[in-house]
C-alpha cells in the first residue's frame, strides 16, 4: 500500500547496507539482525530490499513457491483448481514477507481452511507465513518484542529448512527455506541468544552525526513524502544499477576464490575472537566471498575479511559482562593481531 | 485569515522575573497557547505530525484543550479511545465472532487502529502501553495500515492516523515508551494550569480546512528551512533525525495554517518552538559551532549520488545561518525549565530522583502471554480461542448435519455443530517475570569495591535476563540518603550507562536504602513481577531516617524498615559483607525474613549465584504451586 522508499537513496548506513547486499547475492549466509536506534531507517532499508531482488521462477499460482522443477513431485494435496497451474510457470518477484508483531500462531506456521472446511467440507491447508516467505525474506521488525512461542517456531523452521504442521487434523510439511532479516532496538529489550544466532549478520546502525548527511536525509524523506513516483522515478536508475550488481554478483560467486592464506586468516580470527564452533568460521567465509563478488574481483583478499568480519562475528562473541569493550572492538583488536603480523 | 492561536510574534523574553506572580502567569499563558497551537497544527495534518503527548493527568485543563482539538478536527473523522492494556484482537483485529458463524466464513472485525483510519487515536495513561504495544502503534503510524495476519486472517488494512497521548506518569521511572515519544511531534505539558486564568480558544473549522486544502499543494521547502532545523536539531543535542523532520512538517502546517504559500522563518520558528525546545537536551548559550555531539563514529562518507549543495560543510553561507541563529534564539526562549528530562524520552536522561522508587502503586491486568491453544471448555474464565474452535469443528460439519438429520433433528445449512470436544481454549502463560532488587552499602571505606562488585552482579544476572527473565534494579545508600541508581531494567547497554558513574562514601543511612527497596520492589509487584530484594551491608547503621548521625536511632530505624521488608512479604536475601560478621546483621535478617548469607568477601559471581539460585527455587516453588490447577 505504502511505495517503499528506494534503497538507492537511502543515506549512509553503509555497514547495514552492505549487509543487506551480501545475503541478497548469497542467502547462504543466513539473514542479517539490524541493531540501532529508532528512527535510523532500519526497517526502510530492509522493506527496500525487494526491490533490489531480482525476479525468481515459480510455479504459477502455488502457494508454496515452489520452483519450477518441483512440479509435480512436491507431495502437497492442494485442490483441483489450485492444481490446474502447475505445470506453468511464472517469474515473479522475490518474496520479502512481513512477520508483524501480534501475528498468531496459525498465520505463520499455517493452519486448517476454516471457509473451505465449513463451506465445503473439505479439509484443506492454508498456507502460513512461512510458506510465503519459501525461498524469499522473512522480516521482523521489533524482533526482540516478538512472543516467545512464535520465536520458538521460527527457530524450528529456521533450522530445519522445512515447516511441518500437526494441528486440526492436518498433517502437512512443506520447505521453508527464508532468509531470515530482522531489526530492532537492544534498549526495549533483548534478544534471545538462540534467535541471535540464526542471523549470519549482525549490524548495528546509528543516528548519523555529520550534520551535511543529516540535511541530505530529511531532503531526501522530505521530496519523497511530497511526491513518492516522482522521486522513485528519479531513484530508479540507480536502484537498478545496483540489482545488476547483485546479479553480477551471483554470477560470479561460485568462481570467486578464497586462497589458503585467506582461510588461515579467517580462522585465526575466530579463534582470538573467541567466536563460537564453526558457523562463525563459515559465514565469514561467505560473506567475504560475497563481497568480493560484488566488488567483481575474482579473489577474496584482506580487505574483503576486514570489512566483514565485524557484523559476520559481532553477535557470536563469548559475552564477558564485566569487559566494557565493544565486540566490535574486540574484533578489529584481533584482526590486528592476526592480519597485521 | 490568520489564527489567533498561531503567533510566533508572542513577546519571548526569558522570563527573567522567575518566582513572582506575573512572571509565572505570563509563563502560564505561553504554555496554554503552545499547546493551542500545537493542537491547531496537529489538526492539520495530523498523519503527518504523527501525535500529541501531553502531560497532564485528567482535569478540566485537559478536557478543555481536548474540547478545543476536537473542534479544529473535521466531524466526521474518527475518534477512538485506546486504552493501555488493549490486547491485540482489538488493538490490530480479529474475527468478528457474530459474522463468520452467522455467514460460515471468516469476517475480520477491524482493531482500534484500522478503525480509527482517518482520524485520531486517543491514548490515555499512555505511559501504561507496554513496550509491544507501543511498538505496534508506532508501526501503523510510520507505516499507515496495519498488518493484520491473525487467526486465519492475513489483511493490510489502511489506518492513516494521528495519536493523541495522554502522559499521565507520577515519576520519571514510568514514562512513555520512547519509541512513541519519539515519533509524536508535540510534547506539551498542562501540568498546573488553572481554567480561570486562560483565555478560552476559539476554534476556527473553516480556517483549519483552508490550511488542509493549502497544505496539500504547498511547494518543496527551500533549502535553507531543511538546512537550518537540521543544525538547530543538532545544536539542541537532539539525537534522532525524525526530530527535524517532525518540525519541517510542523513548519508547513503552519504556513498553510497562517495562509502563507511557502514556509518562512515565523513558521520554522513556531516548529523549532513547538517540537524542537521540548527534547532539546542542551541549550548552548551563544551561537554554537555547528557540530553535533562528538560520536567517535565517523561515517566513511562517500554518498553516492545527487551531491549536496556545496554549502554542506560547517562555514555555512550567511541565511542558513542566519536562519539557524534565529531560530536557536526560539529554541532558549521557549524552552520551559525541568522539562528537558522528564521528554527527552532519553533512558540515559532519566535521572532517577530521590524518591522515583515509589512509582505509582496499582494493579496491571495479570493475564499472561498467549502462547497457543489447548483443549478444553470456556469456563472461569478461560478464554475461547474461537477460531481454533471452528477450526476443529469444520471438517466433521458435513458428517454432523446428516447425522443429525437421520436422527430426526432439524438443521438449517448456515448453522455450524460444535460437539465439546471441539473447544479450544486460549493458553496463556503467565512466566512471573522476577524483578531483583539490588540494594547495596556505599558508605565508608569499602564502598568502591563493594559497589564495583554489585554492578559486577547486575551485570552478570542481566547477561542472562533473557533466559532467567530477570529484571534489575540497584539501590545504592551512602552519606544521607539513598539512590535509586538503576530503575528496573532488563536491558544490558541501559544499565551499563547508568551505572557508569558510581557514587561512594560517607554514613550509612541504612533504614533510608532498606525503605527506598521495598518501595521499589513494591512498584514492581504492582506490575505484576515478582520482587527479591538482596541487600548487600555490613549491617551497621550509622544514619537515622531524618538524615541524623546518631547511631543508635539509627540502628533502631534500620531494624524498623527491615520489619516493613517482612510485613509486606517481600522476599529478600541479606548479604553480610562484615570482613567478621556481627550480631546486627543477623538480627536484620531476621527481621527481614531474609535469608542470611554471609560473604566477607564479596564478589560479583557469588552474588550473582546467590541471586540466581534464589530465583530458581522460587520459580520451582511456584511451579509446583501452580501445576495441579493446570493452566490460567
Amino acid at each position: 500500500m505504502k511505495i517503499p522508499f528506494p534503497f538507492a537513496a537511502i543515506v549512509g548506513q553503509d555497514d547495514m547496507k552492505l549487509a543487506l547486499l551480501l545475503v541478497a547475492i548469497d542467502r547462504t549466509i543466513g539473514g542479517v539482525m539490524v541493531f540501532g536506534d529508532r528512527g535510523t531507517g532500519k526497517s526502510t532499508a530492509v522493506r527496500s530490499l525487494a526491490a533490489l531482488l531480482p525476479p525468481m521462477q515459480v510455479v504459477s499460482g502455488c502457494r508454496f513457491n515452489y520452483p519450477p522443477a518441483a512440479a509435480g513431485n512436491c507431495g502437497q494435496s492442494c485442490d483441483e483448481e489450485a492444481r490446474s497451474h502447475c505445470h506453468d510457470v511464472d517469474t515473479g518477484a522475490v518474496p520479502v514477507v512481513d512477520l508483524p508483531l501480534g501475528a498468531t500462531e496459525d498465520r505463520v506456521v499455517g493452519a486448517l481452511d476454516i471457509e473451505r472446511a465449513l463451506t465445503r467440507g473439505e479439509k484443506g491447508f492454508e498456507p502460513g507465513l512461512l510458506a510465503r516467505a519459501h525461498r524469499g525474506f522473512l522480516y521482523i521488525d521489533e524482533v526482540n518484542l516478538l512472543e516467545d512461542h512464535l520465536v520458538d517456531l521460527l527457530l524450528d523452521a529456521a533450522a530445519s529448512g522445512e515447516n511441518i504442521v500437526e494441528r486440526e487434523g492436518l498433517s502437512v510439511k512443506h520447505p521453508a527455506r527464508f532468509v531470515l532479516v530482522g531489526s530492532g532496538n537492544p534498549e526495549e529489550g533483548e534478544l534471545r541468544p538462540q534467535l541471535l544466532d540464526r542471523f549470519g549478520l549482525s549490524v548495528e546502525v546509528r543516528t548519523p552525526s555529520d550534520l551535511a548527511e543529516r540535511i541530505e536525509i530529511l531532503r531526501r524523506c522530505d521530496a519523497f513524502e511530497r511526491d513518492p513516483q516522482t522521486f522513485l522515478a528519479h531513484w530508479g536508475p540507480r536502484n537498478q544499477e545496483i540489482r545488476e550488481l547483485i546479479v553480477r554478483a551471483r554470477e560470479r560467486l561460485e568462481t570467486v576464490e578464497v586462497d589458503d592464506a585467506g582461510l588461515e586468516a579467517m580462522s585465526r580470527l575466530c579463534v582470538a575472537t573467541g567466536a563460537d564452533g564453526l558457523r562463525g568460521e563459515l559465514t565469514l567465509m561467505r560473506a567475504a566471498r560475497a563481497a568480493a563478488a560484488l566488488e567483481n574481483v575474482p579473489r577474496v583478499d584482506d580487505r574483503h575479511i576486514r570489512r566483514v568480519a565485524p557484523m559476520a562475528l559481532r553477535h557470536r562473541l563469548r559475552r564477558d559482562p564485566l569487559d566494557e569493550t565493544g565486540s566490535v572492538v574486540r574484533i578489529e583488536r584481533a584482526m590486528a593481531e592476526v592480519m597485521d603480523a | 485569515m490568520t489564527s489567533p492561536v498561531l503567533s510566533p510574534e508572542r513577546p519571548v523574553q526569558p522570563p527573567e522575573s522567575a518566582g513572582d506572580g506575573i512572571g509565572q502567569d505570563a509563563r502560564d499563558a505561553d504554555r496554554w497557547q503552545d499547546a493551542l497551537a500545537a493542537a491547531a497544527l496537529f489538526a492539520v495534518d495530523p498523519v503527518g505530525l504523527r501525535g500529541l503527548v501531553v502531560s497532564d493527568g485528567p482535569g478540566p485543563v485537559r478536557d478543555r484543550w481536548f474540547r478545543h482539538l476536537e473542534q479544529l478536527l473535521p466531524p466526521d473523522r474518527p475518534v477512538r479511545r485506546l486504552p493501555a492494556a488493549t490486547a491485540d484482537d482489538r488493538l490490530i483485529g480479529s474475527i468478528d465472532l457474530t459474522a463468520t458463524l452467522a455467514t460460515g466464513r471468516p469476517v475480520l472485525q477491524k482493531g482500534v487502529l484500522a478503525e480509527a483510519d482517518g482520524g485520531i487515536v486517543v491514548i490515555p495513561m499512555a505511559e501504561r502501553l507496554s513496550s509491544g504495544t507501543a511498538a505496534r502503534i508506532a508501526t501503523v503510524l510510520d507505516r499507515q495500515e496495519v498488518a493484520l495476519e491473525r487467526e486465519g486472517l492475513a489483511e493490510r488494512l489502511p489506518a492513516r492516523i494521528g495519536i493523541v497521548a495522554f502522559d499521565e506518569s507520577a515519576g520519571p521511572d514510568e514514562a512513555m515508551a520512547p519509541s512513541l515519544l519519539d515519533r509524536c511531534a508535540f510534547l506539551i505539558g498542562l501540568g498546573g494550569l488553572s481554567l480561570r486564568r486562560l483565555p478560552a480558544p476559539l476554534p476556527d473549522r473553516s480556517a483549519l480546512e483552508a490550511a488542509r486544502a493549502r497544505l496539500a499543494v504547498q511547494p518543496p521547502p527551500a533549502a535553507e528551512v531543511i538546512e537550518a532545523l537540521v543544525i538547530t536539531g543538532a545544536s539542541l543535542g537532539i539525537g534522532p533525525v525524525t526530530a527535524p523532520l517532525l518540525a519541517l512538517r510542523a513548519a508547513a502546517a503552519a504556513a498553510a495554517l497562517a495562509g502563507r504559500d511557502a514556509v518562512t522563518i515565523e513558521d520554522a520558528r513556531l516548529a523549532v518552538r513547538l517540537v524542537l525546545a521540548p527534547r532539546a537536551r542542551m541549550i548552548p548559550e551563544d551561537m554554537p559551532e555547528p557540530e553535533p555531539d562528538a560520536d567517535p563514529q565517523t561515517p566513511e562518507d562517500h554518498r553516492p549520488d545527487t551531491p549536496p549543495p556545496d554549502n554542506a560543510g560547517p562555514p555555512e553561507p550567511p541565511p542558513t545561518a542566519e536562519w539557524a541563529e534565529i531560530l536557536l534564539a526560539a529554541a532558549r526562549a521557549a524552552r520551559p525549565e525541568g522539562l528537558v528530562n522528564r521528554v527527552t524520552g532519553d533512558s540515559s536522561l532519566r535521572h532517577p530522583s530521590r524518591q522515583s522508587g515509589g512509582g505509582s502503586v496499582g494493579t496491571v491486568p495479570t493475564g499472561g502471554r498467549p502462547a497457543g491453544t489447548r483443549m478444553g471448555t470456556p469456563r472461569s474464565g478461560a478464554r475461547l480461542a474461537l477460531v481454533d474452535t471452528i477450526r476443529a469443528a469444520a471438517p466433521w460439519q458435513a458428517l454432523r448435519r446428516s447425522e443429525r438429520r437421520r436422527a430426526g433433528g432439524d438443521v438449517p445449512d448456515d448453522r455450524i455443530l460444535f460437539h465439546r470436544t471441539d473447544f479450544r481454549i486460549q493458553r496463556l502463560v503467565r512466566r512471573r517475570e522476577s524483578t531483583i532488587v539490588f540494594c547495596v552499602d556505599a558508605s565508608g571505606s569499602t564502598a568502591f569495591h563493594r559497589l564495583a562488585e554489585a554492578k559486577g552482579a547486575v551485570e552478570l544476572v542481566l547477561a542472562q535476563a533473557y533466559v532467567s527473565r530477570t529484571a534489575v534494579a540497584l539501590v545504592v545508600f551512602r552519606g544521607q540518603t539513598a539512590d535509586l541508581l538503576l530503575p528496573p531494567t532488563r536491558s544490558l547497554p541501559r544499565a551499563r550507562s547508568l551505572l557508569a558513574k558510581l557514587p561512594g562514601g560517607g554514613g550509612t543511612p541504612l533504614a533510608a536504602g532498606i525503605d527506598l527497596a521495598v518501595l521499589t520492589a513494591l512498584a514492581e509487584r504492582a506490575r505484576g513481577k515478582d520482587p527479591l530484594i538482596m541487600l548487600l551491608t555490613d549491617g551497621r547503621a550509622n544514619i537515622s531516617r531524618d538524615g541524623v548521625a546518631r547511631r543508635p536511632g539509627a540502628q533502631e530505624d534500620a531494624m524498623e524498615a527491615a520489619r516493613h521488608v517482612a510485613r509486606n512479604r517481600v522476599d529478600a536475601i541479606f548479604i553480610d559483607t562484615a570482613p567478621r560478621p556481627r550480631a546486627e546483621g543477623r538480627l536484620l535478617a531476621e527481621a527481614m525474613a531474609a535469608r542470611y548469607v554471609a560473604l566477607p568477601y564479596v564478589d560479583a559471581e557469588r552474588v550473582r549465584d546467590v541471586a540466581l539460585t534464589a530465583m530458581s527455587q522460587r520459580a520451582a516453588l511456584s511451579q509446583r504451586a501452580a501445576s495441579p490447577a493446570g493452566d490460567r
